[in-house]
């Protein structure tokens, strides 16, 4: 029987009541008193020398209150990077300064010239037309091969190169897996491009600044997934705002993906600008602004190879990847095609040596950075497309092959620096093959033939590694961050509680879970319980919600916050029992004394916490109220096994998702109705990126994929029904609720079932061309077919 | 500037337009019907549909000034009196067919046309009539739910889960 609370309870969303009536509080709807708006000029070409910016006539128009350029910030810091890598001759990456308006030169299309604050949006984009500028064209810089050749156009002159780094992971493994494949017995060799995607959260970015010059008090309204990490990056590195005098709320989000984690310089703008101003200053992307700024994701060109023994055991691996860095380096661009992809190598596989080689290189394109994933899907795509191509290459079956490979001992340390705690991967492959009836395939297959269509099946497994972060361990790794998470409860005296959150919820549904656990604990209904996040004037520090942390951290601060509650509710409910402390024990929202049936219910302790008549004053404050932070130990680590099965249409190459079914191991699980929403929402993702979505540039940098009219977002018509299940758990072992984290699993584990099912579907057809590149578009499947 | 009137959510409402303010801006900024998003600028997304004279209309396509005279029915409008989940609602909460909520009132006025015109649809035709309505949270399963189930139609065998 479903519970009807509590953890593991399938509870309602309690924040659906104001998203379904129009009541939700997005960015955009806050409207301050006198507020201005901003609307940005932007460049409309990839690369070339700013020689002129000229406002004069723009400056007589109607409503402009202000014109700002690149000189107006000349003394403003760089948008910053938070993380540096080192590379494999122990050089620090290249790092360019990343100017809020561009000051020089323009280095991608959509890069922000120049700013007009007028009455309206309308009179400011008036306005922006009037401004004339003078820009040298330079060739360029788009293909990163290219980028990288000796004498290249580089993107920025005072780098000595287009390379950010070339990072080798494990430096001191390379002769070893170099030596591996020559003695194998056969090599696997694959080449693949991982596709630029753009995140594309529903709610465009928003920023609306503000500023008390009574006070010198600055409020930022942003549309953010973590606004402390917003108020350090920007307070402390761009505008020299220290955090006490700058507030940054990030209200209902809609959608993030990733790419609302970083800092962007609107945000910095709009801050400034309401300053100099002395009048709100609000600004509201377009979609088509969104897909020329908000940071892409993935762009990975990756030549990978296997070595197999003659048993066809897996001896080692490398990988050879250039990552686009796009013109600037991204908040956390630079760990994403390392740390977070490096480390993934293994997937479930117990292969004993791996060696990752990637060439991170600046481009004259939108910055790249995490998007839902970040690292892991890149992993996965080449890891499970080449096991996928090694089982064809020696005729063996491509689940035997996994499995056989398969790590079944825990925990297991892998050769690319991580640990895994638990998984079962043979039981997740187990639990795919039932819910995939993977034993009707056959039939269906020979159903689709009837009708003259091809049909495959195609499987994969992941592993990601989630809950980011031991601090101390992503210190050393190069973070320029903590990645705690924190909490404080707050007990009101009538028995309802607060939880303040660093995490942040925009889509996840945190209001709703969160309580769920506190619930749990105590033993009081889920109503009595109110998370409020997203506001840095009312949570404690925090770094926020990405790489499906919020529960494996986050949770986790909260769960030691409330910890610390119960214990001194303890103490006060020993004190009006009258018995020792040791004996007290808490069930169903009272305190017992143990073999008594003397008790005192919770609402009782919580008013005598503060009103403090008989109360052991001497001994404990009075009170209720507990702040934790919670530093992780290790990643968690999710795993799973995804299977999709296509239909094919031989006339037109068009694909269709017949079935999808995934299988994954979450650890615990608090609400399962919306872990199995966040797995349908990743695999929608990964879905969209193997069938359609594709961020396409031509060779001057113009972005020919900025709208919805030519970016390929999947539809309702596009995508099947997914069949999920989560009931293989094996729990997290270094977090106090056992729980792995959910959010980007589906978009991480679903490409290369997808893309290993048309190749399937191909095969079946009489047609194996070993590779096909993402998005199978109709176009590529049915030139592939006709080669 | 151009001074408008209509009825949106039973009421009367007037302003002053540019002749290029939005349907949707008006409402936005005008009537302060912050319920109605804008998720895109070629009128594809569907975050900004309302009912104009009963029939779906994505606001961002229309001007205000088109507007004039009109019925216009927006999110705000669509729970019950007492202020609780009209059926559409009440299903896409129960089916999960939300997360971060920035397309859900689109939805909801979508379907709510859909069910209007086709009582009883088949998968397929909410999928299809979907398509002008982009989620990018939910992978449109638990909207699809939702809506079979606001249709009266049982959807425990759509598929696992």
């Amino acid at each position: 029987m479903p519970k009807d609370g509590g953890i593991g309870a399938s509870s309602k969303r309690r924040e659906d009541i104001r998203f379904l009536t129009g009541e939700g509080n997005y960015t955009d709807d806050i409207n301050l008193h006198g507020q201005a708006y901003v609307f940005f000029l932007r460049s409309d070409i990839a690369h070339g020398i700013l020689n002129s910016v000229d406002t004069s006539a723009a400056e007589t128009m109607p409503g402009v209150v202000k014109i700002f350029t690149g000189a107006d910030f000349e003394a403003v810091g760089s948008i910053p990077c938070g993380w540096q890598i080192t590379d494999k001759h122990g050089e620090v990456m290249q790092e360019p300064r990343h100017p809020v308006l561009a000051h020089g030169k323009v280095r991608h299309v959509g890069e922000p010239i120049a700013a007009v604050v007028a009455e309206s949006l309308a009179e400011a984009r008036d306005a922006a037309e009037a401004i004339v500028l003078d820009i040298t064209d330079l060739p360029a810089v788009i293909n990163m091969k290219e980028a990288v050749k000796e004498g290249a156009t580089k993107v920025h002159d005072d780098l000595t190169s287009n390379l950010c780094y070339d990072w080798g992971f494990v430096e001191e493994n390379k002769g070893a897996v170099d030596k591996a494949f020559e003695e194998a017995h056969h090599v696997t060799t694959l080449e693949l491009v991982n596709n630029r995607l753009v995140a594309n959260p529903m709610e465009p970015r928003v920023a609306v600044g503000d500023y008390a010059r009574g006070t010198g008090d600055h409020t930022l309204y942003t549309t953010s997934q973590n606004p402390h990490v917003i108020r350090l990056l920007m307070g402390a590195f761009v505008l020299g705002i220290p955090e006490h005098k700058l507030r940054v709320v990030a209200p209902d989000v809609g959608g993030g993906f990733g790419t609302k984690i970083f800092h962007y310089q609107e945000e910095a703008f709009c801050t400034f600008a309401a300053k100099a101003c002395n009048r709100p200053v609000k600004w509201t992307s377009s979609r088509s602004e969104a897909f020329m700024l908000d940071a892409h994701g993935r762009d990975h060109v990756t030549k990978i190879q296997m070595a197999l023994d003659k048993d066809n055991n897996f001896t080692a691996l490398r990988t050879d990847t250039y990552a686009n860095m796009g013109a600037y380096l991204s908040t956390f661009a630079p760990s994403v095609p390392t740390w977070l992809h490096g480390t993934l190598m293994a997937g479930n596989y117990k292969t004993p040596l791996i060696y990752v080689n990637v060439k991170a290189v600046f481009t004259n394109t939108v910055p790249v950075d995490a998007y839902r994933g970040a690292g892991r899907p890149e992993a996965t795509y080449q890891l499970e497309r080449l096991v996928d191509k090694c089982a064809h290459e020696l005729g063996v079956d491509p689940i035997a092959l996994r499995r056989q490979n398969f790590i079944t001992e825990f925990p297991y340390a892998t050769p690319v620096a991580v640990e895994y705690d638990t998984g079962d991967y043979v039981a997740t492959m187990d639990k795919l093959e039932e819910i995939s009836d993977m034993a009707g395939f056959a039939a269906r297959r020979k159903a689709s033939e009837a009708k003259g269509k091809l049909r495959g099946f195609g499987v994969n497994c992941y592993i990601e590694a989630c809950g980011i972060a031991p601090s101390n361990l992503v210190g050393q790794l190069g973070a320029r961050a903590g990645l705690y998470e924190s909490a404080t409860v707050r007990v009101n005296a009538t028995g309802g509680l607060v939880v303040m959150t660093g995490s942040h919820s925009h889509g996840q549904g945190h209001e709703t879970s969160f309580p769920q656990v506190i619930a749990e604990m105590i033993g009081i209904p889920e109503d009595m319980i109110e998370i409020v996040h997203g506001d840095t004037a009312n949570t404690p520090m925090g770094m926020g919600t990405y790489g499906s942390r919020s529960l494996a951290v986050g949770g986790s601060a909260m769960v030691r916050a409330t910890e610390k509650i119960i214990a001194k509710a303890k103490k006060i409910a020993s004190h009006l029992l009258e018995a020792s402390e040791g004996d007290i024990e808490l069930k169903d929202g009272a305190f017992s004394v143990a073999g008594t049936d003397k008790s005192v219910a919770w609402g009782d302790v919580t008013l005598a916490a503060y009103v403090p008549h008989n109360y052991p004053l001497e001994d404990i404050e009075p009170g209720l109220e507990e702040t934790a932070f919670y530093d992780p130990s290790n990643f968690t680590y999710p795993s799973g096994a995804y299977a999709c099965e296509v239909e094919l249409d031989p006339e037109t190459g068009h694909v269709t998702i017949e079935r999808f079914s995934a299988a994954d191991d979450f650890g615990n699980i608090v609400n399962p109705m919306i872990v199995t929403g966040q797995v349908h929402g990743g695999l929608a993702q990964g879905i969209g990126q193997a069938l359609m979505e594709n961020c396409t540039y031509d060779s001057d940098g113009q972005l020919l994929s900025a709208s919805y009219m030519d970016y390929a977002m999947p539809r309702a018509s596009d995508l099947p029904f997914y069949t999920v299940d989560h009931s293989c758990q094996t729990p997290c072992t270094h977090n106090p609720l056992g729980v792995k984290g959910c959010g980007e699993a589906g978009a991480i584990g679903s490409p290369p079932a997808v893309v290993n099912a048309v190749l399937d579907a191909m095969r079946s057809g009489g047609k194996d061309v070993g590779h096909i590149d993402m998005p199978v578009t109709p176009a590529r499947v049915w030139a592939a077919m006709n080669s | 500037m151009t001074q408008v009137k209509m009825t949106v959510n039973g009421k009367a409402a007037s302003g002053d337009v540019e002749g290029r303010t939005l349907l949707a801006s008006f409402l936005r900024d005008n009537l302060k019907l912050t319920g109605t998003h804008i998720g895109c600028d070629t009128s594809q997304c569907g975050a900004c549909v309302v009912h104009v004279n009963g029939e779906a209309v994505k606001a961002c396509t229309m001007l205000a000034v088109e507007a004039d005279g009109a019925d216009v029915k927006t999110i705000e409008s669509m729970a019950n009196a007492d202020g609780s989940l009209n059926t559409i609602q009440q299903a896409f909460q129960d089916h999960h067919g939300l997360q971060c909520g920035f397309c859900t009132p689109g939805m909801v006025m979508s379907a709510s046309a859909l069910l209007k015109d086709n009582p009883k649809p088949t998968v397929a035709e909410v999928r299809h009539y979907l398509d002008g309505n982009i989620c990018r949270c939910t992978g449109y399963h638990n909207i699809v739910k939702a809506i079979m189930a606001a249709s009266g139609q049982d959807v425990s065998a759509l598929a696992a889960e």
